[in-house]
């Protein structure tokens, strides 16, 4: 037997990150903390209800590209689009990335701009505490592209990242950063299937008084399998804002870890996750890591997951408040609706608080169809179909308030409306 | 119009009979009143009328101009006209009024093989409706119920049944946590809708709704019976005596009424 053929897929796996040009030292120290922290099995406390199999193996799992007929996604709105392609970068397709008061880079193309190396892997390395996040070291080592985006005004629309999925085994590792400067604000739109398997980070750093707005698209491929990070940090006075529609895909995993450290600031997170086991397996994991390091702070955790025929839901949310970081307000709330008996929902909430003059509450429930309201539509006419679609419109409508623009609200609202009609009964 | 005949009714999970044999037929044009005493079956009939899940009808019928009820979902009792103003209306966050409304007059033109309104015809006739019942743009807005005071959203089952032109309606305690004006409000959109192809089966505690809506006919319920059936008389009967004197006419104790 050869020594390859000897190794764990963990093992082999790591043989085989290589580390592209630029970002060295930070690509090696993240491969380091990468070595030394293992690629997670399911015996870790954050991975027994998700099976990282399929993020760790060699190769990833063939996935066939989905061909959608819907209208695009955000195709209304004004913004600067730029694609990937199965992960590589499509010039032709893009806009140009210039636009006033935001500075846009590419990862691949950067070499080591000052801004630029003092964030990389540097978010991703503080949240590797006290959790390890062991597939978000190995993108910072091993990234092969990504936007690097510096905001330093309001920008003049919205940053809108395309990514499409077009060969049966592509493999794509992204790399984003957002620098928002004292003041300056953003939104920054994602959607598409980005490849096979596809693993990919965002390091947002929020200075104060800054605000930034994050919807993002994922699944829409059956088959496709994500490991996804956040990690931001959030300073005084500013904004955080980030929504997460989820619907298909075999296995995805939504880490974010926020690190609020200036006072008065505000970091929501939320998602909305739609699941039919029917049209293939659909397993998904948000996995919230919050932690207070100032005064006067809110955050909010709103997550939903609507689940059928043998879909699964995990949530793991934790607000961690560190001694000092009075008048806390911290809320979570995960919910899940069962449209039927085989499907799951497993949620783990936690708080932490070291503060004594703090306000924290969570809950998380597991639910069916509400019989009343389904009644009181079908009595008004409408058919159990559409009710139902109704119903888990409005079992979502929470998650989605949290989007503060209308405009992305109804883009969110009608490609809800379009899954539901594809997956109805 | 509605014919009901020797119903039955038990629960679904409980071996408990509630309604033990209705009759009941009400005429095209005709307002028909039911009063009894509360847990006497009043709600269960609406319910076991317009397709609630839960009850095991044994034995009898129910027609609706000739169409079997029972068989029937509730989306096609409604679509064939039937409207049931609940005694206690639902709450739906997150889905407005308005998509509420439309979706629901929508559902009822398609199963009628009619056209769907148009957003614009379909904002002029709401606006027209709501005006008349004293509900603002802002309730229009708002989710399904939330946040509605009792009397709006009795008003917002009213304001639904006047879109939709059901051609029998059931009124199920309407007049319940109205103040006088509201009730007022409410008894003109019920008066408004009267015609000889409409009819009306209005349940209610109380006279002074029947004081709005005059009833052609009026009906006591007691122990999952009508017991008794006459003229609007009978109710200002009941608003005097109470129901103490009929139920023992007819051999029911106060505890089983
Ligand atoms: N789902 C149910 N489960 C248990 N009991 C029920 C159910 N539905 C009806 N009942 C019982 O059936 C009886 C009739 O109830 P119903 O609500 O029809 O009365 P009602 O005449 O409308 O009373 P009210 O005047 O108080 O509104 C009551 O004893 C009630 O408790
Ligand atoms: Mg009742």
């Amino acid at each position: 037997m050869s020594a390859v053929e000897k190794m764990t897929p963990a093992e082999a796996r790591l043989a085989r990150v290589t580390l592209p040009e630029g970002f060295g030292p930070q690509r090696r120290a993240a491969l380091e903390r990468l070595t030394a922290m293992g690629l997670p099995g399911r015996r870790d406390e954050y991975w027994r209800w998700t099976n990282p199999t399929d993020f760790i193996a060699p190769e990833p799992v063939a996935a066939a590209p989905f061909v959608d007929d819907e209208p695009e996604l955000f195709g209304e709105i004004d913004r600067l689009k730029i694609v990937f392609r199965d992960g590589v970068f499509d010039a032709e397709a893009s806009d140009d990335l210039t636009m006033s008061g935001v500075e846009i880079l590419r990862l691949a193309e950067a070499g080591d701009v000052n801004w630029a190396s003092s964030l990389y892997g540097t978010l991703e390395a503080n949240g590797q505490k006290p959790v390890v996040r062991p597939f978000a070291a190995l993108n910072t080592a091993s990234a092969t592209d990504g936007v690097l985006i510096r905001v330093t005004g309001k920008a003049e629309k919205p940053v809108s990242l395309i990514y499409t999925h077009e060969s049966e085994a592509s493999d794509p590792i992204l790399h984003h950063l957002v620098k928002l400067e004292e003041g300056a604000e953003i939104t920054v739109l994602e959607n598409g299937p980005a490849g096979a398997r596809f693993n990919k980070l965002m390091e947002v750093d929020v200075a104060k008084g800054a605000r930034f707005h994050h919807i993002r698209v994922q699944g829409r491929d059956h088959e496709l399998r994500a490991v996804t990070g956040i990690f931001a940090r959030v300073a005084e006075e500013s904004l955080f804002k980030s929504f997460t529609l989820t619907s298909n895909g075999v296995l995805t995993r939504n880490e974010c870890v926020i690190d609020i450290v200036g006072d008065d600031a505000n970091a929501h997170v939320a998602g909305a996750a739609l699941g039919d086991g029917k049209t293939g397996a659909f397993h998904h994991d948000d996995t919230i890591f919050i932690t207070h390091d100032a005064e006067r702070c809110e955050s909010r955790q709103v997550f939903k997951k609507v689940l059928k025929n043998g879909a699964q839901g995990v949530f793991q949310g934790k607000i961690l408040v560190k001694p000092g970081a009075q008048k806390t307000d911290g809320y979570q709330i995960s919910q899940s609706l069962l449209l039927d008996e085989d499907s799951q929902f497993l949620a783990k909430p936690e708080l932490e608080i070291y503060a004594d003059d703090v306000q924290c509450s969570h809950g998380s429930t597991t639910g069916a169809i509400d019989e009343t309201a389904l009644f009181y539509l079908r009595s008004r006419g409408v058919p159990v179909e559409e009710a139902t679609a109704l119903l888990v419109l409005s079992f979502v409508a929470d998650a989605i308030e949290e989007i503060e623009e209308e405009r992305f609200r109804d883009a969110i609202l009608t490609r809800l409306e379009g899954w539901l009609s594809r997956h109805r009964g | 119009m509605l014919e009901i005949k020797n119903l039955h009714v038990k629960l679904e999970e409980e071996d408990k009979q509630i309604l033990k044999g209705v009759n009941l037929t009400v005429e095209a044009g005709k307002v028909h009143a039911i009063m009894g005493p509360n847990g006497s079956g009043k709600s269960t009939l609406s319910y076991v009328l317009s397709g609630r899940d839960g009850y095991e009808v044994t034995e009898g019928e129910a027609e609706l101009d000739g169409m079997d009820l029972l068989e029937a979902e509730p989306e096609e009792r409604a679509a064939a006209g039937l409207f049931l103003a609940f005694q206690y209306p639902v709450e739906i966050p997150g889905v407005g009024n308005m998509t509420f409304l439309r979706t629901a007059l929508n559902a009822q033109r398609k199963a009628r093989g009619e056209e769907e309104i148009s957003a614009g015809d379909f904002l002029k006739l709401v606006r027209e409706k709501a005006k008349s019942l004293k509900i603002d743009a802002d309730m229009l807005k708002r989710p399904v119920n939330v946040g509605f005071s009792g009397g709006e959203k009795k008003r917002n089952e009213i304001l639904q049944m006047a879109l939709l032109e059901p051609k029998m309606c059931i009124l199920d305690e309407t007049d319940s946590g109205l103040d006088v004006d509201a009730m007022r409000l409410v008894a003109e959109g019920v008066n408004a809708l009267r015609d000889e192809k409409r009819s009306f089966l209005v349940i209610t505690h109380y006279q002074r709704l029947l004081d709005h809506i005059k009833p052609d006919v009026v009906h006591i319920m007691a122990d999952g019976r009508i017991i008794e059936t006459g003229g609007p008389e009978l109710a200002l009967e009941v608003e005097k005596n109470g129901y103490a004197d009929l139920l023992a006419k007819h051999g029911i104790s106060e505890v089983m009424a």
